[in-house]
């Protein structure tokens, strides 16, 4: 008697943490914060600089991606347009309006179209990105990588930086050129 | 006498304390079990909406005369999640160009699929194939709506779900009707 009693208050204690703890982390995963681990060499040397051996695990911001504002030199989490079961990892080089010089796309030239980014990898060549399948659609984004959490080591904050060679052309529409400047 | 009167005071004073402290604690305990509940219901929403379904009203024209503008239905989002989407489901996308707006589409072709680009009335018919990862949407009123037939083929990812039932208005509560123009399904 003592021991079934015993049993359903632990069952039942069980059930009301289960319900707490299932949704919370869930909502915390899908709102604030994700953590993935990053596959791949499209990204050295920002992120995997030494390959395969120890990869790196980034923290993914989804609170500030919440209204779709991101500014170009953000490292954010994409869902892949080719699979949407998969989840890329590149660099934003270009927001809505602004003029791309393309590397190896169908066109040599391209306007970001409203609504859209054009990312690329740091490792051009080894990454599956904007140069492959165009321009991506603001819906598809899923995070900014804000920080390196592991291996130790790599603590870091990742800051946002667009490399020198890959600045916009000329932006259409005149609203953010803050990283035209210098 | 002096002693205990000394005493009786003492006591008193420090049972008031004690009892703005218990007021003060049980304030406190009340507060954050308020607070811990909203949390846990914010939460269980969140995952209901999110990976169960919602609620949708519906306005604009294009998806009539299957929905007419301020229809409320219900969107499942488990066939998203699972990709069980089939073509012919009408389904709940995030809109390509203005994430923050959605769109009400009927699923025309998957991935791979041959699709017909030109206009019920067109004189030349023109196919293309949907790329990988991408579906092609049209709406049901085909003269009215701004579809794949403008912005091409969009990314499943962007779908939010699948519609599967009608709340509102109360004479067409069910299941959805049939598209309207199937011959567009090849």
């Amino acid at each position: 008697m003592a021991q079934t009693g015993f049993g359903r208050r632990y069952f039942r204690a069980f059930v009301s943490g289960f319900f707490v703890a299932v949704p919370v982390t869930v909502t915390v995963l899908d709102r604030l914060a994700y953590v993935a681990r990053v596959e791949g060499a499209s990204m050295q040397p920002s992120l995997n600089p030494d390959g395969g051996s120890s990869p790196d695990v980034v923290l993914l911001n989804r609170w500030t991606v919440r209204n779709y504002q991101v500014q170009r030199g953000d490292v954010v989490s994409v869902l892949s347009p080719k699979n949407p079961q998969q989840k890329i990892i590149k660099r934003v080089i270009g927001i809505e309006g602004d003029f791309i010089k393309t590397m190896g796309y169908k066109n040599r030239f391209v306007r970001v179209p409203d609504g859209h980014l054009w990312i690329e990898g740091d490792h051009h060549g080894h990454s599956f990105d904007s140069n492959t399948f165009g321009p991506v659609s603001l819906g598809l984004i899923h995070g900014r990588a804000s920080h390196i959490i592991w291996p130790p080591s790599r603590w870091q904050r990742i800051e946002p930086s667009v490399p020198s060679d890959r600045r916009p052309l000329l932006n259409w529409n005149g609203a953010s050129d803050d990283s035209n400047d210098d | 006498m002096i002693k205990e009167y000394k005493q009786h005071a003492v006591n008193g004073h420090e049972s008031a304390f004690l009892r703005s402290g218990r007021m003060f604690r049980g304030f406190f305990v009340k507060t954050v079990s308020f607070v811990g509940y909203t949390v846990q219901y914010g939460c269980i929403a969140h995952c209901a909406f999110e990976y169960i379904g919602e609620f949708v009203s519906c306005s604009g024209p294009s998806m009539e005369p299957t929905i007419t503008n301020h229809d409320v239905v219900f969107s499942e989002r488990v066939s998203r999640h699972l990709c069980r989407i089939q073509k012919g489901d009408i389904v709940i996308a995030k809109s390509p160009f203005d994430p923050k707006m959605n769109i009400c589409k009927r699923v025309i072709g998957l991935e791979g699929d041959k699709v017909c680009t030109s206009g019920p009335s067109d004189i030349f018919k023109t196919h293309t194939y949907v790329p990988r990862g991408h579906v092609w949407l049209e709406g049901d009123n085909l003269r009215n709506s701004t579809d794949s037939r403008s912005y091409g083929p969009i990314p499943y990812a962007l779908i939010r779900g699948r519609v599967c039932l009608k709340l509102w208005p109360p004479h067409s509560v069910g299941v959805l009707a049939e598209s309207p123009n199937g011959g567009r399904i090849l």
